[in-house]
């Protein structure tokens, strides 16, 4: 448990895959993925991974090749970012229907037009609806472990849909941070190899992908749901034996940082969670009861945990980065799906913010504290999230 | 009391499929497997095929079967060698069979990206020149003035103006070991191919001719009958080529007019029925006869 090393964020997301052992590995360049899947192809162009990499035309192939890969029974791996995660979403979708469960990095990136290659959540939250698992992750270390779990909660005979991690674009998959890794021997006790118990055999012929008519349609897609609702329990126990190999916490499907007594808590996931708890020890220091609710899981929901988290608060400051048009943030919309109607729920202020790489500093967390203290203490109703740092001279 | 026929052993597709009747896709399934044999993993986009084997809860498939979606069949195949190959099962070989509108239009860049990789996939497209499964729109297998429902023929349309991806020739350009051309008119030749195909490793390709008497329109007995006349007009020659040059052809015993074959078929019949279709029946003709010359289906 020594092996401590100073490594971009894209090179421990690399060793993570090789520890999980993967048969089939596949990818189209797009950045800011490109370190990840070229790791990759270096450790295996050296043999230091045993597995067979795809090199495919497309996005929408990359996904196809773990689709059939994974139903021949292989573990498969692919990272995306920004058009193409959007460009496998089809792929995503029957993957999930058909319960087959690779892991894929989602290295966040803005969504064309305009084109941009910077972070935000625009890429992987409009695939939140796919039957996808989706985790985020903070830090590079954190997206070192959680890729150990992945494959341990896609694969578990319960769950059997996809994972996508979920990191922020340059921030993390770009960065250098000090990365303690696991012992190989560790990740394999942890991780036995893929066994399913349905997999594409002549000596067992079975159909896959069937058409279905509405006799059958919606229970397959509650399965999915309550595959991922009834499948919360079991990955609350795999992250706490993740816990248990690594040494640190990643426990939980959220992770709150001095709640305790908060009238005001952020929510927010994703790399900006890092800046989110300095911005709340200036603001503890100085006097202010503000705390934060970082969501690791962001599919299936953690509405529960985030219920006992928020209930004593009074209001509730989501920092959305990512926006369904016409309507409101991602995880805004969530929270108050899920908080609306309960007695004494605090109030939801969602705020639209990092778009595009747009900086998100600790100033920004004060104004935008100070701004959801001020519409909580004139009972102010809003319509409408509220876009943080917006350039008045452009859109007017 | 009655007795259920036994199905016979060796069919790894058997009846109770909700294909049309007369479907020469059907047929040809049948027989590809035939000469596949068992050890197979088969992948299929959504298209005919795809519909009318798995309505959920029934198949007859008795080798294992996957439909993922429409343009991405290919793609899947190449997931499967790659995952076939990483657990060492070696000898289980994969066959794609799909339809045009997913072989010649929608899946053409998994397809090209499949045999610019070399897998080791038999691709087969069953090519009924149109997206029967929606009711038989366009596709670029659609050959020039049929008409169909999303290019018609009308005051001001002879049907489609454009001539049918050459998609073998395309294939071919890829330099892969095996392409070949078929039709379920000929089913022994049919199955000498797909034996053929098996025993090269790496992407081979084999372009079905499979008559659809619902949207060609012609009586559904007659399926074998449009086929032979496809075949013997010149309009679908039938050939094959290793490594880039062609070895065989199927030489037409009794060369019929293409009239013979575009008169049986109501996708053609706006052509009869006027001056400017005569032409355009002369232009069909013309085609044929350049296949019949590019190919040497004549014999000597």
């Amino acid at each position: 448990m020594d092996d401590i090393r100073v490594v971009e964020g894209s090179e421990a997301v690399a060793l993570a895959i090789k520890a999980c052992r993967p048969h089939v590995i596949s990818a189209f360049p797009i950045s800011p993925q490109t370190h990840i899947v070229e790791g990759l192809a270096k450790m295996v162009a050296d043999g230091d991974i045993d597995a067979e990499y795809v090199r495919v035309e497309s996005e929408f192939s990359a996904a196809s090749v773990l689709a059939g890969a994974s139903a021949a029974g292989s573990r498969s791996y692919t990272a995306s970012s920004s058009q193409g995660l959007l460009l496998m979403t089809e792929v995503l979708y029957a993957s999930a229907g058909m319960r087959l469960p690779f892991v894929m990095t989602g290295v966040n990136r803005s969504i064309s037009a305009p084109i941009n290659i910077q972070v935000d959540h625009q890429d992987s939250m409009s695939l939140r609806d796919a039957g996808l698992i989706q985790f985020y992750v903070e830090s590079v270390q954190e997206a070192y472990d959680m890729h150990l779990a992945a494959f341990k909660i896609a694969e578990d005979p319960n769950i059997m849909l996809p994972v996508m991690v979920c990191m922020d674009g340059w921030v993390l998959t770009h960065s250098y941070e000090r990365v303690q890794f696991v012992d190989q021997q560790a990740v394999d006790d942890f991780l036995p190899p893929f066994a399913p118990e349905h997999y594409l055999d002549p000596a067992a012929p079975k159909t896959w992908g069937s058409y279905a008519e509405s006799d059958v349609m919606m229970e397959f897609k509650y399965a999915i749901h309550k595959a991922m609702t009834d499948g919360k329990p079991r990955i609350r126990e795999i992250l706490r034996e993740l816990s248990a190999m690594t040494g640190r916490d990643n426990n939980g499907l959220i992770e709150t940082y001095r709640t305790d007594g908060a009238d005001i808590i952020l929510v927010a996931l994703g790399s900006v969670t890092g800046t989110v708890k300095d911005a709340i020890d200036e603001l503890r220091d100085a006097g202010r009861k503000v705390g934060l609710l970082k969501i690791r899981c962001y599919r299936p929901f953690p509405h529960e945990e985030i219920w006992q988290a928020v209930k004593d608060a009074n209001v509730i400051a989501v920092m959305d980065a990512s926006f369904s048009m016409g309507s409101e943030g991602s995880i805004g919309l969530d929270l108050k799906a899920k908080l609306f109607g309960r007695p004494q729920a605090p109030m939801v202020v969602d705020f639209v913010a990092g778009l595009g790489g747009r900086e998100i500093n600790a100033r920004t967390i004060r104004r935008l504290v100070v701004r959801a203290e001020e519409i909580h203490r004139l009972g102010l109703v809003l319509p409408e999230a509220q876009w943080v740092n917006l350039d008045a001279s452009i859109v007017s | 009391m009655t007795v259920k026929k036994e199905t016979p052993k060796e069919s790894l597709f058997v009846s109770g499929h909700r294909a049309c009747h007369g479907c020469g896709m059907a047929l040809g399934a049948r027989h590809i497997l035939e000469a596949t044999g068992d050890d197979v993993i088969v992948v299929s986009p959504t298209g005919c095929l795809e519909t009318f084997t798995s309505p959920y809860g029934f198949s007859p498939w008795r080798v294992p079967w996957i439909h993922h979606v429409f343009e991405n069949a290919p793609a899947v195949a190449s997931g499967v060698v790659a995952a076939l190959r990483a657990q060492g099962r070696d000898h289980t070989r994969v066959v794609a069979i799909g339809g045009d509108g997913g072989t010649f239009d929608i899946g053409f860049g998994a397809l090209s990206g499949m045999l610019e990789r070399g897998d080791d996939v038999l691709y087969i497209c069953v090519d009924n020149g149109a997206y029967m499964n929606t009711g038989g729109q366009r596709s670029a297998a659609t050959p020039p003035w049929a008409a169909t429902t999303t290019a018609p023929a009308g005051r001001q349309s002879m049907g489609k103006a454009e001539m049918k991806k050459d998609l073998p020739e395309i294939v071919a350009a890829h330099g892969i070991p095996y392409v070949a051309t078929a039709s379920i008119a000929y089913l022994g030749d049919l199955k000498k191919k797909v034996k053929k195909a098996m025993t090269f490793h790496g992407p081979r390709y084999i372009q079905i001719d499979t008559p659809c008497p619902s949207v060609w329109s012609f009586p559904s007995h007659l399926t074998l009958e449009i086929g032979r006349l496809g075949v013997n007009s010149g309009l679908v020659p039938l050939f094959e080529k290793e490594n880039g040059t062609i070895t065989a052809t199927r030489k037409i015993k009794r060369k019929v007019p293409v009239s013979d074959y575009l008169d049986k078929q109501k996708r053609y019949r706006h052509l009869f029925d006027s001056e400017q279709g005569q032409f355009e029946i002369e232009k069909i003709q013309a085609l044929a006869d350049t296949n019949i010359e590019k190919y040497g289906l004549l014999s000597v």
